[in-house]
């Protein structure tokens, strides 16, 4: 085991993995997170917590992190190349390790211009993929960047993300293999609606024998309503949303009913594709349907 | 080259006022070619600045003049008849000119007529592109031509982000994406490969992060005697 996480210990084991997400909030109280926590603990292995997401300041991952630990809950520390440079990233991740967070998921981040903060100098010292070099070599040779020796190395389980939805398509799993050739243990794609595209994604994936290097978590989100459906499809770059399934939001006489339907059938194709070790279920704003999607799915309990 | 563009009318007004000696200084360089700060757009502030006071009454007197290059003080100093009868200098070339003029003349204000924004290229008339973000170690023969220091917005060494749909820029959907032009231009060019390897993390010791930079071409630096005997 490279960090012992529970995350890693069930995708190592072969089981099919839950992750979820906890929103931070807009807040210096923690008791947002400890609630949402508490309700969703047995729901899932593990729970990201986003690192000012939308670039919209937030409280910070690391501390959401170490809050979601104390409640019992095994944290996904999610750490982006926006706001910190190579210094602060690295101490970021002793830091974690040193609290006890046992995954990191390292990301580009979205853009300032997308937030609260738009004036904001961005850093990108490191991108994801030299994210994952260094941490990877923080962990595996106890050195930080440059060859330092570290008293105690970081006890990390290092995630990526995947987009299959962005372009250029023909690129996308080159851009997985450099991140696993980097060191990411899982991955974590974006969110999943139009399964076609995921298909030929995963066999691209599976041709170059990725799927037996890291573990491979779809992305699902369950929709509230057809504006949503609407939203995603036309101004969220990197997503890929089928007319289907606006129609069928538009269509349905309970939406939110609908969407969790959706979501729900979602995973049980996923949990078909070979190479999928995982569903990560990103519920923003909606976290209580979560116990519900995994009850009817059949995902828990847990352990 | 250097791209610029002007000031609003208002900011210029106000770094100026009081003033009834104004030189307007442009540069025949770079921003005379980006239409930012050329011998017209001179003419035309100035123009701007003299209707104004007209407006207002005031006295104002505005000499225009348009330099070869304003980043070079052997031009610049062949200004000081000028730049002594004004009690402003209005330069219109991009920040280094600014500073150029500023070293060659201490005494007196010289103030940005212009915004300084990039180093890059004209696409079309009336549209410029940045192209170099000056990183001090340029990585071009790994990606297929297109800097991604300049033209990712995230300036991404190891492919686009998640953000890149339909060749467009997550940023701003009037923007290409430079890795998706990356990707393009090294399909063409039959050299995929090079994305396939990992650009660790880069030295940014040659950018702006190791403070400002200074280069000393030891073969062309004269030595005392040679700049005693005033050789070229």
């Amino acid at each position: 085991m490279k960090a012992g996480s529970k995350l890693e210990a069930v995708l190592e084991s072969g089981r099919f993995a839950v992750t979820t997400e906890i929103g931070p909030p807009k807040s210096a109280s923690a008791e947002p997170i400890r609630k949402k926590a508490r309700t969703l603990r047995e729901c899932a292995d593990a729970f990201n917590l986003t690192d000012n997401q939308t670039a919209i300041v937030r409280l910070s991952s690391l501390a959401s992190s170490a809050v979601c630990l104390q409640e019992g809950a095994e944290p996904v520390m999610q750490m982006t190349c926006r706001d910190r440079n190579r210094i602060a990233m690295q101490s970021d991740l002793l830091g974690a390790s040193a609290l006890g967070i046992r995954n990191v998921l390292c990301l580009s981040g979205d853009h300032q211009t997308f937030g609260n903060q738009k004036e904001a100098k961005n850093v990108y010292d490191l991108d994801s993929v030299q994210q994952l070099m260094v941490f990877r070599q923080m962990r595996d040779l106890g050195q930080v960047w440059g060859g330092d020796v570290l008293e105690e190395r970081p006890k990390v389980f290092l995630g990526a993300a995947a987009n299959p939805f962005a372009d250029p398509f023909e690129f996308r799993v080159a851009r997985l293999a450099k991140k696993v050739n980097a060191g990411a243990d899982f991955i974590q794609t974006q969110a999943i609606f139009d399964l076609d595209r995921f298909e030929r994604f995963m066999a691209m994936v599976r041709e170059r024998g990725l799927d037996r290097r890291t573990h491979i978590l779809a992305g699902v989100i369950p929709l509230r309503s057809a504006n949503a459906a609407r939203y995603m499809k036309t101004k969220v770059s990197g997503m890929s949303v089928p007319d289907e399934v606006v129609d069928r939001m538009k269509g349905a006489q309970d939406p939110k009913k609908e969407g969790v339907r959706i979501c729900e059938e979602t995973i049980e194709r996923l949990r078909a594709v070979p190479g999928v070790h995982g569903v990560h279920i990103m519920a923003i704003g909606w976290e209580t349907i979560v116990p519900t999607i995994v009850q009817e799915c059949g995902l828990v309990p847990r352990s | 080259m250097i791209i610029a563009e002007r000031k609003d009318l208002g900011q210029i007004l106000k770094m100026v006022e009081g003033r009834e000696r104004v030189l307007v200084a442009g540069c025949r360089s770079c921003v005379s070619i980006c239409h930012a700060g050329g011998e017209k757009e001179v003419a035309t502030l100035a123009e701007a600045l003299r209707l104004k006071a007209e407006q207002e009454r005031r006295a104002l007197s505005v000499t225009e003049v348009t330099v070869e290059r304003q980043c070079e003080k052997e031009w610049v100093r062949e200004l000081a008849p000028l730049v002594s009868g004004s009690d402003i200098v209005l330069s219109m070339a991009c920040g280094v000119g600014v500073q150029v003029m500023q070293e060659a003349y201490p005494d007196i204000m010289i103030v940005p007529g212009l915004n300084t924004s990039n180093m890059g290229a004209p696409e079309e008339q009336g549209i410029y592109m940045e192209k170099c973000g000056g990183c001090g170690d340029c990585v071009l023969h790994l990606t297929g031509g297109i800097c991604p220091v300049a033209r990712c917005s995230k300036s991404l060494l190891n492919g686009p982000c998640g953000g890149s749909q339909d060749g467009r820029c997550e940023v701003n959907r009037d923007l290409p994406c430079g890795w998706d032009q990356i990707y393009h231009s090294l399909e063409r060019l039959g050299r995929l490969d090079l994305l396939e390897g990992n650009i660790p993390p880069k030295n940014w010791l040659p950018s702006r992060s190791g403070g400002p930079r200074r280069i000393i071409r030891a073969s062309i630096v004269q030595g005392e005697e040679e700049k005693a005997e005033g050789k070229p």
